[in-house]
């Protein structure tokens, strides 16, 4: 392929439009710019909080006060002025919320737009939605249904005020608040999230799903899910984000914590597409998230599938620590970045227990003027016997302006661990195109074959909904695009 | 059905095709051979669009439409079908997807409706039969992981599901063993009717005893120098390419 030719279809990529990018006109309530004590103390009061709850973030912040923002990311993200951002901003609705006719018809026309129907009637059926719109949750779906199997699916501000005793007994087990910069920030500001208690002996009959928008100007997202599987429980839990289209960039540091006891499972499914910024490099999402669960019982699983196609820039590293004897944790993680996007992503996998398995399948898609990096880290502690690791780190490039990197960490403390590392780095190549284009097939969907192709082994790992959703984006993503 | 009037073809300056003339009939199976280098291979390139190659003068004119003005793909679709001397691989891209998509890219072309799965899957047994090739290969990513001949006769599959007017199969016999060859060639000599028209581009004349050539020509430095009858095929199996080199004065 000529070279004009190339560069005229890597134009189109970068132009190709980002559909979520609307805003929705609603009222909402928001507390001002700025960070300080008295704010943390407004939203606690705000969300109407226990004690316990106002104290863990006022050490979150006083902690959060001593750090500084950490620079080992291979990112170029220039000075984030804290005291410019809207920590709360919640929709303005009247009363609390008793059934969907309660619901703002602005904001469920917004969800109709991303195609997430809020009707239950509607729903796909075993799919519980909990909505979440900048700081706050809008509304959860199937809660009644759910409650009778006792699982508790329901936004972190209200189980906040019903389960207080679960929320202080495990938040910040995972993610302590000293954590890392973002962790202590979203600690001490976070307005919502979801929380997912399954009790002992549960499989939770569908699938849990929220899904993240921000919406408001100059406010920052922080918000914080919680999921608890009792000993012998199940749960497949889904989340999806987007944004509006702006020019400044806005700030999204979420935490998520997940707890796995004896014989349970939990899958985790992401797929991020909150806005990336135009094609010169303008606005997008600051996405930078500490997502991390513990194994902590024997035989515990727990299985990370992330699609990440959205975020200006995206700090991310879902992690698990593999406490209990034979535990057992996969990721597969397929991240995208186009035009100006950069991406600092991978894994933690800490080995504690014996026998305990670990596999990391990430996948790098990179075009336009990207950076995509895979980080990941490989620990096993001294007294772990027997533990393994595969780790497989591919990219692919589009183009000859991007880059992609990979930083693998081995930590290995016992000589019987066994840990295999495979990278590879491939282009699409010209030759495939053009056989695709010999065969009738478009240059378009040729890439479009390819990259599916490419990420299959992810995408197979999400909920049938889920990845049909994920092929679309990655054909969109990369509409057009040939190295 | 195909007419080639002076093509001069160029790659980063270099004259590869030095104005070539070429007649094909509905029909008829047209044999090019020629020593290495001479530019059988160009021809087929530039047949398929690949734009590596510059034309720098001539025209090509595919069922009365200039083939130089249409992308690799609509030449694809309008049922110019080029069988690679070294087929690509896809990787991750499963055979029955990607023939999916050009069999419906190719229906969609001529205003049809997409086959449905189970239509599809028919067809796939149908010309997997007719080839005599293993489900075993179709059922993996295209081309990935295949020996040289079971890339050659995933070629014809292919050629069988899309059915061209005009293939063009380049050195396809490379790199067969004598079994996979007479597959190869029953295969397109099954696929052979009235309206349909082959060009095989061979370097040596086992093939032939295969596929029987209605007009065999010898492409020398850039042009057709002779052309000829099948026995043509027999003569240059016998006497090599140096009487030609000689009468060409080089």
């Amino acid at each position: 392929m000529a070279k004009e030719e190339q560069d005229k279809i890597l134009d189109e990529v970068t132009q190709s439009d980002y559909k979520y990018g609307f805003v929705t006109d609603i009222e909402n309530d928001d507390i001002g710019r700025g960070l300080s004590e008295d704010v943390i103390r407004m939203i606690s009061a705000k969300k109407n909080e226990p004690e316990f709850m106002l104290e863990f973030r006022l050490k979150a912040y006083r902690h959060w006060l001593t750090m500084k923002m950490p620079e080992w990311a291979y990112l170029k993200i220039p000075e984030i002025n804290y005291q410019d951002i809207i920590y709360y901003s919640a929709p303005k609705q009247k009363a609390k919320l008793e059934s969907m006719d309660d619901v703002d018809p602005e904001i469920r026309a917004t969800f109709d737009k991303l195609g997430i129907p809020l009707d239950e009637q509607k729903l796909l059926s075993n799919v519980a939605v909990d909505v979440v719109m900048d700081s706050s949750s809008v509304k959860t779906t199937f809660k009644q249904a759910l409650a009778e199997k006792g699982v508790i699916f329901c936004s972190f501000s209200d189980a906040v005020q019903e389960h207080p005793d679960l929320i202080q007994k495990y938040m910040g087990t995972v993610v302590p608040i000293q954590d890392n910069f973002f962790a202590s920030l979203n600690s001490a500001v976070f307005s919502d999230g979801s929380f997912v208690y399954i009790p002992k002996g549960v499989r939770c009959p569908m699938e849990l799903s929220t899904y993240f928008r921000i919406n408001a100007e100059n406010t920052g997202q922080f918000e914080r899910t919680l999921i608890v599987c009792e000993d012998d429980s199940y749960v497949s839990y889904l989340e999806g984000c987007t944004a509006p289209m702006r020019d400044e960039n806005q700030l999204h540091a979420a935490i998520v914590e997940i707890i796995v006891k004896d014989n349970a499972e939990v899958k985790y499914s992401t797929v991020q597409n909150w806005y990336p910024g135009n094609k010169e490099g303008l606005g997008g999402i600051y996405n930078f998230v500490t997502k991390r669960g513990i194994c902590e019982g024997k035989n515990a699983k727990l299985m990370w599938a992330q699609v990440e196609t959205g975020s200006a820039v995206t700090w991310k590293y879902p992690s698990t620590i593999l406490k209990g004897d034979g535990s057992s944790s996969e990721f597969y993680s397929v991240a995208v970045t186009n035009n100006h996007q950069q991406a600092d992503t991978g894994s933690k996998m800490i080995h504690i227990g014996n026998n305990t398995k670990s596999t990391i399948i990430s996948k790098g898609i990179s075009a336009g003027k990207s950076s995509n990096s895979y980080r990941g880290l490989v620990k096993v502690t001294k007294n772990c016997e027997g533990a393994r690791n595969f780790s497989q780190c591919d990219s692919l490039l589009l183009g000859d302006k991007c880059g992609a990197h990979t930083f693998p960490y081995l930590e290995i403390g016992n000589k019987s661990a066994k840990v295999e590392h495979e990278a590879t780095t491939s282009k699409i190549g010209e030759d495939q195109i053009f056989y695709c284009n010999q065969r009738g097939i478009s240059t378009e969907d040729a890439i479009g074959l390819i990259v599916n192709g490419y990420a299959k082994e992810v995408i197979n790992k999400m909920p049938m909904e889920f990845a049909v959703e994920a092929q679309k984006l990655l054909a969109i993503s990369l509409e057009g695009s040939v190295g | 059905m195909l007419s080639i009037k002076n093509l001069h073809v160029s790659i980063d300056g270099k004259e590869i095709l030095k104005g070539i003339n070429l007649e094909i009939k509905p029909g008829e199976v047209h044999a090019i051979m020629g020593p290495n280098g001479a530019g059988k291979s160009t021809l087929a390139s530039v047949l398929a669009g690949r734009d590596l190659y510059e034309v720098t003068e001539g025209e090509i004119i595919f069922q009365g439409k200039n083939l130089l003005d249409m992308a690799p793909e609509d030449r694809a679709k309008e049922g110019i079908f080029l069988g690679f001397q070294y087929p690509i691989e896809i990787p991750g891209v499963s055979t029955v997807n990607f023939m999916k998509t050009a069999v419906n890219e190719h229906r969609k072309h001529k205003g049809l409706d997409p086959l449905t799965a189970s239509d599809f899957l028919k067809l796939m047994r149908d010309k997997k039969a007719l080839v005599e090739i293993d489900s075993k290969l179709t059922n993996r990513s295209v081309n990935e992981g295949f020996s040289g001949g079971e890339k050659k006769k995933n070629e014809i599959f292919q050629m069988a599901m899309l059915e061209p007017k005009l293939a063009v199969l380049d050195e396809t016999d490379s790199g067969l063993d004598i079994d996979a060859l007479r597959i190869v060639a029953n295969g397109v000599n099954k696929l052979k009717t009235a309206e349909n028209s082959t060009i095989v581009i061979t370097h040596y004349q086992r093939l032939l005893d295969y596929i029987i050539p209605d007009v065999v020509h010898v492409l020398f430095d850039g042009r057709i120098v002779k052309t000829a009858g099948k026995e043509l095929a027999l003569e240059l199996e016998e006497k090599g390419y140096d009487w030609i080199k000689e009468e060409n004065g080089k």
